[in-house]
């Protein structure tokens, strides 16, 4: 009996604004987390994943404020990631209402972290955050800090030996692909998903429907995550003439006023320039559910 | 006044929230009078069989709650709340419950090597119904305001369910995997939901509000 394959927004975060870049550089800032969060919620999106983008950076997570909001407002499951170092830090976001936690840079160097957790939290909330880059020689290589520090795992072996420690799930994002759109690393998730038996989500590379049916039939992902298809859907620069979201007067980044904002302005030619073709979370949930892939219509 | 049991496992500030949503009255309460005296109570829970039933035996809070349940005002079990009610579990050994209801919690069943894959624990959402064998009307029940005709979506995130002694307490099933199980679960003052309704969107809080409305 099958069962819906979930799709999922997953939100980078900088202070409050969300940002997309390619392969984790060159972040540009697409609007405010808030509202993106409220678009995805009342779109369908089945989970939301934060992850706080400058964590590593200043070495704890910052979105508590963010994440109080989000679940004051929306009955939505909800991923935190980025910068979660010590228990303390795990009971602060599920006490500001995050469902799950997603945990990298700490348990690379700490292993142990995620038994412990597991044990405290339980393991359904305890999420496995994998950043894959693949070698040229075809070796996928653990990474952390969102990015930029490597570690000598390797990513099969890692996802396995989390799984005996007792994370729930894993959230496996390939580095390479990240913000490309030209798909996901299917080889990898396949890779991971046979080998563990938690739930496995793909992240990275979704530019078009055909990427998320892939992946999940060939690479048996259990769970889809997609950011900038989505969210280039929903944004629209200032000058651009079609806006695709209802409220059609919205500009998604009027309250910003920091950060790489030149794509709200200026647009960089628009559509043009994207590596996505964007779509609206009915458009990729309907083209699953087409073509063989069972999703929530809400 | 609804009172969510505070038992130090569970994250109790999302349910809160919801019924607040609702406007609702609502708090989170450890205090054995309060509990005892609410009109509604919530018993959430996350985690494993044997750290809920031992927090709760800890501040002896399982005596308070047997004794809410026994005074017929409506009580609702979330997740491990719900798994909690029944009289043990077979997780991680073998672990007595409240044993509100006569019935035992199991894993579910391993994937067959060459039947469709799938994983343990659920995470996700996935759809509850009637059960077929059984006569079961919804109305008046946490489950009145769902339309029946569509499939109603929930946010499971567990890897045990519920089996009551009595199916006549089974108001809604889910399949996953090679299993068919009790979803939603309900016997005369008592309601058990295996997921999560303070995550499951629309429907989700539309089940809630059944709940305080009741």
């Amino acid at each position: 009996m099958s069962h819906p394959t979930r799709v999922i927004s997953r939100l980078d975060i900088k202070g409050p604004n969300l940002v997309k870049g390619l392969q984790f550089e060159g972040n540009r800032v697409l609007g405010t987390a808030q509202q993106f969060s409220e678009i995805y919620y009342h779109e369908g999106a089945d989970e939301l994943i934060y992850q706080d983008v400058v964590a590593s950076l200043y070495k704890r997570n910052s979105l508590k404020e963010i994440v109080q909001k989000t679940s004051e407002t929306m009955a939505i499951p909800l991923t935190v990631a980025g910068g979660i170092r010590s228990i303390e830090d795990i009971n602060d976001l599920l006490r500001a209402g995050a469902d799950k936690v997603a945990i990298n840079t700490a348990a690379v160097s700490d292993p142990n972290f995620l038994s412990e957790a597991a044990r405290i939290f339980g393991s359904q909330c305890i999420v496995l955050s994998i950043e894959s880059y693949r070698q040229q020689n075809g070796r996928c290589e653990v990474w952390t800090d969102y990015g930029r520090e490597v570690s000598n795992f390797e990513t099969v072996e890692w996802a396995k030996r989390a799984e005996e420690l007792g994370v729930g799930e894993i959230l496996l994002t390939s580095i390479n692909n990240e913000g490309m759109g030209n798909g996901f690393d299917v080889e990898i998730v396949e890779a991971v998903s046979s080998s563990v038996s938690v739930p496995v989500i793909a992240c990275g590379g979704a530019g078009k429907p055909e990427h998320f049916k892939e992946v999940v039939i060939e690479g048996k992902a259990d769970a889809v995550a997609a950011a900038s298809i989505f969210h280039y859907h929903y944004c629209r620069p200032v000058n651009q003439p079609t806006m695709s979201y209802s409220s059609a007067d919205l500009r998604m980044g009027a309250q910003i006023d920091s950060g790489n904002i030149e794509f709200l302005n200026e647009g960089y030619g628009g559509e043009d320039g994207l590596m996505v073709e964007p779509c609206s979370m009915s458009e990729i949930k309907g083209f699953l559910n087409n073509n063989g892939v069972e999703t929530r219509i809400t | 006044m609804l009172t969510i049991v505070d038992y130090g496992v569970g994250n109790l500030f999302n349910i809160q929230k919801a019924f607040q949503s609702l406007g609702s009255d609502v708090r989170i309460s450890n205090n054995p009078e309060e509990i005892v005296n609410s009109e509604r109570l919530l018993l959430p829970g996350v985690g494993s069989y044997e750290a809920g039933i031992t927090a709760l035996k800890e501040n002896g809070i399982d005596e308070v709650v047997r004794e809410f349940a026994d005074s017929g005002r409506p009580m609702m079990g979330i997740c491990l709340g719900m798994q909690l009610m029944l009289s043990a579990s077979e997780e991680n050994g073998d672990w007595p419950g409240l044993d509100l209801i006569e019935g035992r919690v199991v894993r579910f069943t391993e994937p067959a090597q060459t039947g469709e894959p799938y994983k343990i624990p659920q995470i996700g959402w996935n759809s509850i119904s009637k059960p077929e064998s059984l006569d079961v009307n919804w109305k008046n029940s946490v489950l009145e305001s769902l339309d029946t005709e569509d499939t109603a979506y929930v946010y499971f995130l567990h890897s045990y369910y519920v089996i009551p002694e009595d199916a006549g307490c089974v108001l809604a099933e889910t399949n996953y995997g090679r299993d068919t199980f009790c979803s939603v679960l309900m016997k005369d003052n008592l309601v058990g939901c295996q997921f999560h309704p303070e995550r499951s969107g629309k429907v989700g809080l539309g089940i809630l509000k059944s709940f305080i409305n009741h």
